[in-house]
């Protein structure tokens, strides 16, 4: 035991002498919080568009003003001609151009019917089906404006309750993941050179010839590290809490707990690289190339799982990003507690306990 | 030149006699950009839809099947009570839960209005909003028809003034993800491998002590950088190749602009992202240093690039930030030469400001990097 805390003692030295990597260890999970709390969202906001208005009568003009007066667009240029269209599509200037069709006023009155066509720029297909949305609606409101004399014989009126995020902010998704995907890389990244880096420097010699025990080695490694990854925790907890407005309708101890569950995963994870790869070099291409898009993208954290193909379901269900982020925003938006997480709670307990023995199989104590 | 001709040798035996790294940086990227394009959909589809019928008419029925006919919607349960309903929205089971009340359908008969109430899971604001839009749309169309077959009343008959908005899709009629997220996916992994592997080669060299060798031989600081970043320059556009002809192939993206602009501006990308690998590499003393700044910027670069959210979202601090960001030019490039066919002309304001970004960065590099102690 006592040889046990000594070498753990020499891990927390190595990492308190090299000031740099403590600087950017604590400084870049903060400023990219920071970050991404703010600018992450997708909301559809001030979005360019351009408006070809061949009636030029009040009706249109009105409805024009209607259309850049809301948040969501801003009116960047009127254009004269069809052909424009293509012209100012390809210089990717605006994402999206209305055109009213000819005598628009005069045809609503008299034919009842006119016509606006909703050109977008669907390169971007999300922002196109949404900008189309969102223009429909407006001309449907004023379309009920200028009806307001009609009534319809029969109303169902659907009343809705928007559960956990009543005003649809963007921050109650996104936060969740970026804490997440920082826990998850910067634990991953720290372990993930830790015996590699001895294999590379020569003093793994040093340990393999110590009476240490192989899992002694690998519990030793991790050790320092969760302290440093329970302050990143913290700190980020609390910005997203303070800064993000985030709230804990559940228990802060069982966020707590669930936090230090996951950092651990990662951080075996990191050592289970660390024992398969030969250089520095090797596992840390692994765990940034091997993590970052896999984990961005198949967790939940932007694009929902549930409209993905059959198979990548599945494969999402082997990240253990996935089951924190569940588990962050079950505690801290629909504030559940372990009965209803408990689930998620045993398979990243799962994951971690494989990650570590897999790690302590794969440990050579015999130099190549 | 010889001498140039010589590092660049070297390199490249260093790089294909690593086998553990070969596919790494050749089979992994590959792997990811077949998988995990199909991952990367806003479409929000197979909705778990529950309700709670306390009516139990004919009309309520009716409207039940209306949204088990919707391709969005997943009928899954039908609760007893709502509180049963809410807690299994709790465990994450159902999205959307429909309430319909007792005396629906005589409340609809007799006072010609009624409530519905719809609950929607809305931790997923964006899904949560469109979710909504189509609960709308089923209940107009349903209210609709319940007009017409109560009340014989014939649209002809409820004259109302129509505005009718055509929405049409340019450059992605079917709004296919796929043609939206391959070629950015790939810009992302061109980025990550030219960036990691500059990144962590000086710095290397330095921490294994090859690179006091290295400084001692007669080679010039430019060669000596120039020798560096050829073979990763050359991984790079191996890449770009490659993804393409799978973005093609596989995944049926369509290439309507030219080739040779897409090579062009990638030509000079890869140089930007060298330089600041490069310039990463002399600043830093270890490689897991050099790779935890790299991520940090590749992290900004590709959650920042516009590639997943809209940058006209962001708020304006963010947008200025985005001016800075070498990934948002080259996503912009790349989509707009594949998918709408942009000229030469039309990326001319990206061109340059990438062919400058990639003077300063590589300027920085050579600076930076220093034969003596």
């Amino acid at each position: 035991m006592k040889r046990f805390i000594g070498f753990i003692k020499k891990e927390f030295y190595h990492i308190f002498r090299d000031k740099r990597t403590l600087f950017i260890l604590f400084g870049m999970p903060i400023v990219q919080i920071l970050l991404f709390g703010f600018a992450i969202t997708n909301e559809i906001n001030n979005v360019d568009i351009a408006i070809l208005d061949k009636s030029k009568d009040p009706t249109t003009q009105e409805i024009i003003n209607k259309i850049s007066s809301s948040k969501y667009f801003s009116l960047k240029q009127i254009i004269e001609k069809e052909t424009e269209i293509e012209t100012i599509f390809k210089k990717g200037k605006v994402k999206a151009v209305l055109v009213f069709e000819k005598d628009f006023s005069k045809k609503l009155t008299k034919e009842n019917n006119a016509t606006v066509q909703i050109i977008t720029d669907a390169t971007d297909p999300n922002t196109a089906n949404n900008i189309a949305n969102f223009i429909s609606s407006i001309l449907q409101k004023y379309q009920q404006e200028i009806n307001v004399n009609i009534k319809a014989p029969y109303k169902i009126i659907p009343e809705t309750r928007m559960a956990y995020n009543q005003e649809l902010k963007s921050v109650f998704m996104f936060v969740p993941g970026v804490m997440t995907i920082i826990l998850m890389l910067v634990s991953a990244m720290m372990t993930s050179i830790s015996i590699t880096k001895e294999k590379e420097l020569g003093t793994m010699e040093i340990l393999l010839v110590s009476p240490l025990k192989p899992f002694q080695v690998i519990i030793g490694k991790v050790v320092p590290y969760i302290f440093l990854s329970i302050i990143n925790a913290v700190i980020i907890i609390l910005l997203s809490i303070f800064i993000f407005n985030m709230p804990v309708q559940g228990s802060l101890f069982l966020l707590g707990a669930e936090s230090i569950l996951f950092i651990i995963n990662a951080l075996s994870l990191g050592i289970l690289i660390s024992t398969i790869a030969e250089t520095q070099q090797t596992a840390m291409m692994l765990s940034l190339m091997g993590l970052l898009l896999p984990v961005i993208l198949l967790s939940g954290f932007i694009f929902p799982i549930s409209s993905m193909p059959k198979i990548l379901q599945v494969i999402s269900n082997v990240i253990p990003a996935t089951w924190y982020i569940i588990i962050l925003k079950g505690i801290m938006l629909k504030g559940i507690g372990l009965a209803v997480i408990w689930k998620e709670t045993l398979i990243l307990l799962g994951m971690t306990m494989f990650f570590i023995v897999l790690s302590i199989k794969k440990y050579k104590i015999r130099l190549e | 030149m010889k001498i140039i001709g010589y590092i660049i040798q070297k390199e490249f035996k260093q790089i294909f006699r690593n086998k553990a790294m070969l596919p790494i940086i050749f089979i992994l990227p590959i792997i990811q950009l077949v998988i995990l394009s199909n991952a990367a959909t806003f479409e929000v589809k197979n909705i778990a839809f529950s309700y709670v019928d306390s009516d139990k008419t004919s009309f309520s029925r009716e409207l039940i099947s209306k949204f088990d006919a919707s391709t969005y919607f997943n009928v899954i349960t039908d609760f007893p009570s709502s509180k049963i309903a809410n807690s299994a929205m709790l465990n994450g089971e159902v999205d959307v839960i429909l309430e319909i009340p007792q005396h629906f359908e005589r409340d609809l008969l007799k006072n010609k209005k009624t409530n519905l109430l719809v609950i929607i899971n809305a931790i997923d604001g964006a899904a949560a909003g469109i979710e909504n839009v189509y609960i709308n749309q089923i209940v107009q169309g349903f209210n609709k028809n319940a007009q017409t077959d109560l009340m014989q009343i014939s649209d002809k008959e409820i004259i109302s003034k129509n505005i009718i908005s055509i929405p049409s899709f340019w450059y992605n009629k079917t709004l296919n993800y796929k043609t939206f997220m391959v070629p950015g996916i790939l810009v992302i992994l061109v980025t990550m491998i030219a960036l990691f592997l500059s990144g962590m080669n000086i710095v290397r060299e330095k921490e294994i002590g090859t690179l006091e060798q290295m400084n001692v031989t007669p080679i010039k600081k430019h060669q000596f950088i120039i020798g560096k970043l050829f073979p990763f320059w050359v991984l790079g556009m191996i890449l770009l190749t490659v993804g393409l002809i799978i973005a093609r192939v596989l995944f049926n993206v369509p290439m309507i602009g030219s080739l040779g602009l897409m090579y062009l501006y990638t030509s000079i990308y890869i140089l930007v992202i060298l330089g600041i690998g490069f310039y990463i590499s002399n600043f830093t003393d270890t490689q897991q240093q050099a790779m935890f700044v790299a991520w940090f910027f590749v992290v900004i670069f590709i959650l920042m690039s516009g590639l997943f959210t809209p940058i006209e979202s962001m708020p304006e601090w963010a947008q200025f930030l985005t001016k800075f960001n070498p990934i948002k030019y080259y996503v912009e490039v790349m989509r707009m030469v594949m998918l709408k066919g942009s000229s030469f002309i039309d990326i001319l304001p990206q061109l340059w400001k990438t062919l400058v970004y990639a003077v300063i960065m590589n300027g920085l590099a050579v600076w930076s990097y220093k034969k003596t102690n």
